[in-house]
C-alpha cells in the first residue's frame, strides 16, 4: 500500500493536480498494481482534490479501469462476432478447463484472471486474445493453453 | 458491370517514402486557404461512420479566433470488425501525423493529440518512436506543432467525439449536448478538429496527389477510395482499399465465401444487408456510409446469435447518460431473448421495433441511434431466424 501512496505521490508532484491526469494517473496504478482497491480510489481522491465517488465513478466508467481484484495476467478473449465465428467458445473452455475458473474469475495463487472483451479489432486473424497489453491471434485450443503455461513460468 | 476483379488500390499502404516528411515539407510552404480548398475540391469525407465533409470541418475551425485549438486523431476504433486504424498506425504511421501537422498548420493550432485506444496499447513505444522523429522535423522547420498520445481505457463511445473528449479531461466519456460542435468549443472549451485515423491518412494522401487524381476514383457523391476490414465467412480476411461506389455483390464476389446469406456493413451500428439486396446496394455516402467493417455470414450462421450478440455489446457499451439508450438496449435485448424462449407473443417484436425507432430519434449521441440498423435490418430479413 505505502509503495501505491508514493506513486500517487510522485506522479501529482511531477504533473500536478489537473483533472487530465485522473485517467493517466489510475491507468499506472492499474498497470502496477492489476486494478483500484477501495483505498487506493480513495489516496487518489484525496491526493488529487476530488470526491471519492467521483474517481470512482470515472475509473468505474471504464472497461480497463478495474475495481475488482485481479491476477497478475489478465486473460482477455475477444467475443466479437468475428471471432465466435472462428471457434472462440472452443478456446474458451479450453482455457477454463486449464485454469479451473469460469470467466470473471482469478485463478487461487492469483497468476490469472480470465474475461471475455468486445472486439480487440484482429478480426482477420481472429480467434484473439490479450494478455495484459500483449496480443496473440489465430488461436487454436492448443494454442491458447500453450501460450498460458509459458506465462504460468513466467 | 465492371470486371469481377476489383482495381486494386494502394493510396493509403503504398507509396510510403523513406525520405520523412518530404509531404509535409511542401504542403508547409503552401497557404492554409489552398491546402482547404484542395481538400474540398477533393470531396473528402470523414472515413468514420459520419462522414462529414473534411475541409469543410477545418474551414470552419480556421475561421474560430482563438489563441489555442487542437487537433485530435480519433484512434478509438472499436467498432465491432473494423480493424484498419490500427494497421494505418502499424505500417504508415507518418501519413497519419502529416495529416494531423496539415490539419493544425490550417487552422492554427500548436497541439494534436491522438486518442489511443487501451487495445492498442501494444504499438504505444513503436508510435512514440515515430513522433521523436516527427518532432524532429516540425522543429527544423521551424513548425510549432506537437503531437502527443493519450491512451484510453476501454470504451466504446470514446469513440465519440465529444465523449473522446470528455475522456482526455478526465470525466467519463459521456457525449456532450450539441451544439456547440468542437470545431467552435471542442477540447477545453477551444476549437477543436476531431478526425478519424484514416481521414487525416487520406487528406495527406489527396496533399500529395491532388484532388484531381482522387476524384478519378469513387462517384460523384462519394469520391475516393476507402479501407475495408474484412472478416468472417471470406476467402481473404484482411484490409482491402476499395473504390467507393462498389456494390456489395461485387464485394461479395471477390471476397466472400460459398453461400453467402448476408453481410453486415459497419459493424454493430451498421446495416445488415441480406443477399437479394447485394446487386442495389452500394457502398458510399448515396448508399450505405461506413467505417469500412463487413463481415461475411453464410448459410451455416444464426442470425438471432448475430443480433444477439450485437445487443449485447449495446447494452454493455451504452454509457448510461440518456433513458433511451440505457433502458432501450436492455430492453432490445431481454425482449429478442423473451420472443424466442416463447415468453412473449411473436407480435412483440413490432413493440420492440416501435422502442428502437424511438430511440434513434430521442438518443443524445450515435450510439443509442444507431442501435436501430442492426435491430431493424436483421429482424426484418432474417425473421424467421429470429422469432423461432
Amino acid at each position: 500500500m505505502q509503495e501505491i501512496k508514493s506513486l500517487i505521490q510522485d506522479y501529482i508532484k511531477q504533473h500536478g493536480t489537473a483533472r487530465s491526469n485522473l485517467l493517466p494517473l489510475l491507468q499506472e496504478i492499474v498497470q502496477q498494481e492489476n486494478y483500484l482497491s477501495e483505498d487506493t480510489l480513495v489516496d487518489v481522491a484525496q491526493t488529487m482534490h476530488l470526491s471519492a465517488s467521483e474517481v470512482y465513478g470515472t475509473a468505474s466508467f471504464y472497461n480497463y479501469l478495474d475495481t475488482v481484484p485481479r491476477g497478475k495476467y489478465v486473460i482477455r478473449l475477444c467475443r466479437n462476432i468475428s471471432c465466435m465465428m472462428q471457434s472462440q467458445a472452443e478456446i474458451l473452455s479450453a482455457l477454463s478447463l486449464f485454469l479451473k475458473i469460469k470467466v470473471g474469475e482469478t485463478t487461487t495463487d492469483k497468476k490469472f484472471t480470465l474475461l471475455q472483451v468486445n472486439c480487440l479489432g484482429w478480426c482477420h486473424k481472429s480467434p484473439a486474445m490479450m494478455i495484459n497489453n500483449e496480443v496473440f491471434t489465430e488461436l487454436t485450443p492448443q494454442k491458447a493453453v500453450q501460450i498460458i503455461k509459458e506465462y504460468k513460468e513466467k | 458491370m465492371e470486371s469481377q476483379s476489383q482495381k486494386r488500390i494502394e493510396l493509403i499502404f503504398g507509396h510510403y517514402s523513406p525520405s520523412k516528411y518530404q509531404v509535409l515539407e511542401k504542403t508547409l510552404q503552401r497557404h492554409p486557404e489552398e491546402i482547404i480548398s484542395e481538400l474540398m475540391d477533393s470531396g473528402l469525407k470523414g472515413r468514420g461512420n459520419v462522414g462529414f465533409p473534411t475541409g469543410m470541418k477545418w474551414k470552419f475551425a480556421r475561421r474560430e479566433e482563438s489563441a489555442t485549438k487542437y487537433v485530435i486523431c480519433n484512434a478509438n476504433e472499436s467498432e465491432t470488425g473494423t480493424f484498419k486504424d490500427r494497421e494505418i498506425l502499424e505500417r504508415v504511421p507518418r501519413k497519419v501525423l502529416s495529416g494531423m501537422a496539415a490539419c493544425g498548420y490550417c487552422i492554427g493550432a500548436k497541439k494534436g493529440i491522438i486518442y489511443l485506444r487501451h487495445e492498442y496499447g501494444y504499438m504505444k513505444e513503436h508510435l512514440q518512436n515515430e513522433l521523436d522523429a516527427f518532432h524532429e522535423f516540425v522543429r527544423k522547420n521551424n513548425f510549432d506543432f506537437s503531437i502527443d498520445i493519450f491512451m484510453g481505457s476501454g470504451s466504446y463511445v470514446s469513440g465519440e467525439e465529444s465523449a473522446l473528449i470528455e475522456s482526455i479531461e478526465g470525466y467519463r466519456a459521456e457525449p456532450r449536448n450539441k451544439p456547440p460542435f468542437p470545431v467552435v468549443s471542442g477540447l477545453y472549451g477551444c476549437p477543436t478538429v476531431v478526425n478519424n485515423v484514416e481521414t487525416f491518412a487520406t487528406a495527406q494522401v489527396i496533399l500529395r496527389i491532388g484532388a484531381e487524381e482522387f476524384l478519378k476514383l469513387g462517384t460523384a457523391f462519394s469520391s475516393g477510395s476507402k479501407l475495408f476490414s474484412i472478416s468472417g465467412d471470406t476467402i481473404n480476411p484482411g484490409i482491402h482499399e476499395l473504390e467507393l461506389g462498389t456494390t456489395i455483390e461485387e464485394v461479395v464476389n471477390e471476397f466472400g465465401d460459398k453461400n453467402i446469406k448476408s453481410v453486415q456493413v459497419g459493424g454493430a451500428s451498421g446495416y445488415c444487408i441480406p443477399q437479394r439486396l447485394f446487386t442495389e446496394t452500394v457502398i458510399g455516402y448515396e448508399g450505405l456510409t461506413t467505417g469500412g467493417s463487413m463481415i461475411f455470414f453464410n448459410n451455416s450462421r444464426s442470425m438471432y446469435k448475430v443480433l444477439h450478440e450485437y445487443l449485447r455489446f449495446f447494452a454493455e457499451e451504452s454509457c448510461g447518460l440518456c433513458t433511451p439508450c440505457r433502458i432501450g438496449t436492455q430492453q432490445l435485448l431481454l425482449g429478442i431473448e423473451a420472443v424466442k424462449r416463447g415468453e412473449k407473443p411473436v407480435a412483440y417484436v413490432e413493440v420492440l421495433k416501435k422502442l428502437a425507432l424511438n430511440m434513434k430519434t430521442s438518443s443524445k449521441c450515435g450510439l443509442g441511434q444507431s442501435v436501430a440498423n442492426p435491430f431493424i435490418s436483421i429482424l426484418e430479413n432474417f425473421k424467421e431466424e429470429i422469432l423461432y
